[in-house]
């Protein structure tokens, strides 16, 4: 396997702080990897540092197979795309695109033949004399890309592109740009707090927290299997239902609040009894019931509902927790109603207390 | 003056209830008396440099002149004595001339680019540098001028002027830095980032992304430094020399002279013509002299 | 290409370290250098040139005992305290005044603000020139039939100093005025919206709400213009010459006389230490405050 960037033991501190705790990442090539995570966790410290933008404490980082830790970012084979754009407001768009291949020396032609290139596959021809304070946000970003693009490099770099964008437009270009990908095959390493970016996007999404990657897996196994309690409340919208509790009878069952959940049919490791354990459960992989059945429902009482269109949120209360469970429109109850909720078990998660890791 | 109100489109402070009330009516009065109160001397200077002496004599100080001359205009340009020269103030002219331009050039590049660097190009230590520039900038001048005259001494500029250039410019570094600093630090860092990506060097990135994108920060410190420099008076009297005085030593000199008959209309036209670059860059710039002082000081 | 290892950390960002080494250059040389030099200095016996004969306070003991030093404290005193007062109070009502959607704003405000635009030695003649006794202001005032009117600042060993007070309020309040429009202008609108919402006269808004919002811009003009007053010497020299006698005289005069004209050097050294310590008693606490908020954040 080839690995386009190799980031081995990466360490920066600012100060007393530190920010990237010794970080491994391995991309390989035409991955399009998402860095996940809350403000502050490091992800666009570990771009930044992929960039050459910022110098690590510790480590080394390979791009391509070669030891870039100390090169400049222009040596490096990146292109880079920022959340402000950063278009240089007195040079044309022609100009943006061209101003680092000019910086390269490289001849006329060829700068020419590029920008071409880039205006075409981003479909910014007319724009191309115009400056970039005339521009739509929309426009902007797409020039802010073909600046990556004209420099031919092999791994794209994104700082939350879409974060100054409309909510409309912001859907837009992501698929764009993941019809980018799919035509350019290059490496790609998105930063993003967004999870539906990072969903709809990655080919694998490392989530970040503290300077530490949490987990570092395809989408569908974050979301289904979150590696601990942070990543399993960070991804999905509303957040899991964590219900705390303890697992008895050598892991066959688990205790809520006295009622008693069978684990019979979860998908994961061996249980075991624990005296302090969380139970996982997402919104939508709860029903909402009359009748109750033992080892499989929680009762619980209809507070209030908020309808979206085609779902429903509908939060409850089971005991002193506050629980939120999507239903179809047409099926929410009424405020004030004593329920139950089944479980579906298959696609619960059971969490250790202490180390916060999935079971 | 009539008093006359419409409605504000966006008001700032308490939107007055009627169009004529008597509150409104105070604070346009108050308004009106203090800008008297500013304006007098301009009038007064103005007035008094287009009469002839016999009418100052006789008149009052206020009233426009009866006979119109500007005699003393051109006595005050080219014949006023300082000491035993009497060139008249164009000589001063030149002078303060010759140390401006100089000064502001080199204090705005050297400005430019250390503010530059301090926002862009942290390093360990040149923060510190910066604090005590900036601390620097605050201690009287009294307490820098005999050692400084010690320097240009052992240069062997003092009383010439590269020595008053000199101080010009290590005096205009704090205030200019400070402003230069804080626009650039307004600048999105990104820009700078992009640029690096872009393999632009520290000269590059200054030159083609930053200058170009900067002309108002320049402009203001133009204005700042030209009005500063040209005002000055300590600076010329130490360091330029008896024959480099600037406008404004020979202004004093004209004015104070111990000995002849006291020409008051000489001298206020004097006056206005050493006032008159820094009153007309004040009036063409405007908005952009506030936006300099503003900015120098607000956030010091 | 490929850097093989850590380049010395030395040569990282060579040309900035080279481009700073002015600044660098400056604040070490001529701000602290010359101003310790400035101190250990005033401890000399030094009188046109420094020489390196130590004599403990022996300058500053002649310094406090000399009437003329007295004088020019006692007179910077008066002045400054006079001039700060009426700079900050004139200068906030005329602000609050201009912020009321007045018309003609900008007219107001270039005539406030264009005695800043001068230099003190205009500033100085312009005022000698209308509070000249004989043909200024006073004679104006009488050829009005008004006989017995008053007006002789200048010529007073006890008014002169009032004659520098007009004319340096004159130069300096416009600026006041203006950090002071700067900072109202910076005053979130819906604080307004609010206290009209409560029912709190304008008055009172700004007493108890606007002024206290305002702490950080008086804090900085308070620094800005005590410091300059510090200064006080151009306009001595033009309104007065620090006469009559030594009635007008300020330390910033005092500490140029012996460096110049009476070469007495070690007078002057004590005489422009007594300034230094005077601002940094200034601006060390506002430094500290500053300091203090920023670590605080």
């Amino acid at each position: 396997m080839t690995y386009s960037i190799q980031v081995k033991d990466l360490t920066l501190n600012f100060g007393a702080v530190s920010v990237l705790k010794t970080m491994n990442l391995d991309v390989t090539e035409g991955e399009f990897i998402v860095l996940l995570g809350p403000s502050g966790c490091g992800k666009s410290t570990l771009l930044n540092c992929l960039a050459g933008l910022l110098e690590p404490s510790d480590g080394e980082i390979w791009i391509k197979g070669k030891n870039v830790t100390w090169a400049e970012p222009n040596e490096r084979g990146i292109g880079m795309v920022f959340q402000s754009y950063a278009l240089y407001p007195q040079m044309t768009v022609r100009g943006n695109l061209s101003f680092g291949l000019r910086n390269a020396r490289m001849p006329k032609g060829e700068i020419d033949k590029r920008v071409a290139r880039a205006s075409e596959i981003l479909q910014i021809g007319p724009l191309l004399d115009r400056k970039p304070g005339a521009l739509s946000g929309g426009q902007r970003q797409r020039v802010a890309i073909g600046r990556a693009l004209v420099r031919d490099v092999d791994v794209f770099l994104f700082d939350e592109p879409l974060s100054n964008l409309d909510a409309k437009l912001r859907s837009e270009l992501r698929v764009e740009i993941k019809r980018l990908h799919s035509r350019l095959k290059n490496t790609m390493v998105y930063v993003t707090h967004d999870q539906i970016e990072a969903l709809t996007l990655a080919d694998r999404i490392a989530v970040m927290k503290g300077g530490v990657i949490q987990q570092l897996a395809a989408p569908q196994e974050i979301y289904n299997r979150p590696a601990n309690l942070f990543v399993a409340g960070f991804i999905g919208s509303p957040s899991m239902n964590f219900l705390p509790g303890q697992t008895l009878d050598g892991g066959r069952s688990f205790d809520f609040a006295g009622t008693r959940i069978d684990l019979e049919g979860y998908e994961g490791g061996a249980v075991g009894t624990r005296s302090k354990a969380i139970l996982g459960l997402r919104p939508e992989h709860l029903l909402i019931q009359t009748q109750p059945e033992p080892g499989r429902t929680i009762p619980a009482t209809v507070e209030i509902d908020e309808p979206m269109g085609a779902d429903s949120l509908v939060w409850l209360r089971a005991g002193d927790l506050a629980m939120s469970v999507r239903v179809p429109v047409e099926q929410r109850p009424q405020p004030g109603q004593a329920v139950h909720l089944r479980v579906d078990i298959r696609h619960a998660s059971v969490f250790d207390s202490e180390t916060e890791a999935r079971v | 003056m009539t008093v006359q109100l419409k409605t504000a489109q966006n008001p700032r402070g308490p939107r007055p209830r009627r169009i004529l009330n008597p509150t409104r009516l105070m604070i346009y009065g108050v308004l009106i008396v203090a800008a008297l109160y500013y304006i007098m001397p301009l009038w007064v200077m103005v007035m008094t440099s287009l009469k002839g002496m016999p009418e100052i004599r006789l008149g009052n100080i206020f009233s426009p002149p009866m006979e119109v001359t500007f005699e003393a205009w051109g006595k005050a340009w080219n014949t006023a004595c300082t000491g035993l020269q009497c060139e008249g103030l164009k000589v001063g002219f030149w002078n303060s001339v010759q140390i401006t331009v100089p000064s502001v050039v080199i204090s705005i590049i050297i400005a430019s680019v250390s503010g530059y660097a301090l926002s862009f190009w942290k390093f360990k230590g040149s923060e510190t540098y910066f604090t005590i520039l900036i601390f620097g900038s605050f201690i009287p001048y009294q307490v820098m001028l005999f050692p400084l005259v010690m320097i240009c001494r052992e240069l062997g500029i003092y009383g010439t002027l590269s020595a008053v250039i000199l101080v010009h410019t290590i005096f205009g570094m704090p205030i200019l830095t400070l402003l230069f600093r804080n626009y650039f630090a307004s600048l999105p860092e990104e820009l700078f980032k992009a640029a690096r990506v872009d393999g632009a060097g520290f000269w590059g990135i200054f030159f083609k992304v930053l200058v170009p994108m900067s002309t108002p920060i320049f402009v203001v410190a133009v204005i700042l430094q030209v009005t500063g420099i040209w005002n000055d008076f300590l600076f010329g009297v130490v360091f330029a020399g008896t024959k480099n005085w600037p406008m404004t030593v020979q202004l004093n000199n004209i004015v104070n002279a111990t000995q002849g008959v006291k020409e008051y209309n000489l001298n206020m036209a004097a006056t206005i013509l050493t006032g008159l670059v820094p009153l007309t860059i004040y009036f063409i710039s405007g908005k952009l002299f506030v936006r300099g002082i503003a900015a120098g000081a607000v956030k010091g | 290409m490929a850097h093989a290892g850590k380049p010395n950390p030395l040569f990282r960002n060579l040309t900035a370290k080279v481009a700073t080494l002015p600044m660098v250059v400056t604040a070490l040389v001529v701000f602290v250098g010359c101003s310790l030099w400035t101190v250990v200095y005033s401890f000399t016996a030094s009188r046109s040139l420094p020489v390196n004969d130590f004599v403990g306070f022996k300058q500053y003991d002649r310094l406090f005992s000399t009437s003329r030093w007295d004088q020019a404290v006692g007179n910077l005193l008066i002045y400054g305290i006079l001039a700060l007062i009426i700079s900050f109070v004139v200068g906030f009502v005329l602000a609050a005044f201009l912020d009321q959607k007045i018309r003609w704003e900008d007219t107001f405000r270039t005539i406030y603000l264009y005695p800043f635009a001068l230099s003190f030695i205009v500033t100085g003649v312009v005022w000698q020139w209308i509070l000249d006794p004989g043909l200024g202001l006073q004679s104006a005032v009488r050829s009005l039939g008004w006989d017995s009117f008053t007006f002789n600042l200048i010529a007073s060993p006890k008014t002169v100093i009032y004659a520098l007070l007009i004319a340096g309020i004159w130069q300096g309040t416009g600026f006041v005025m203006v950090l002071m429009l700067a900072g109202l202008r910076g005053i979130d609108e819906d604080i307004w919206k609010a206290a009209r919402v409560d029912g709190i006269p304008a008055w009172k808004t700004y007493l108890m709400i606007i002024v206290p919002m305002m702490r950080g811009v008086m804090v900085t003009a308070l620094v800005i213009v005590a410091s300059g007053i510090v200064r006080l010497y151009d306009l001595v020299v033009a309104l007065t010459d620090g006469g009559p006698g030594f009635a007008s005289d300020v330390p910033a005069k005092y500490v140029f006389d012996h460096l110049f004209a009476r070469a007495n050097l070690g007078q002057a050294l004590a005489g422009s230490t007594m300034m230094l310590l005077s601002v940094l008693i200034i601006v060390v606490p506002w430094a500290y405050l500053e300091f203090g908020r920023k670590k605080g954040r």
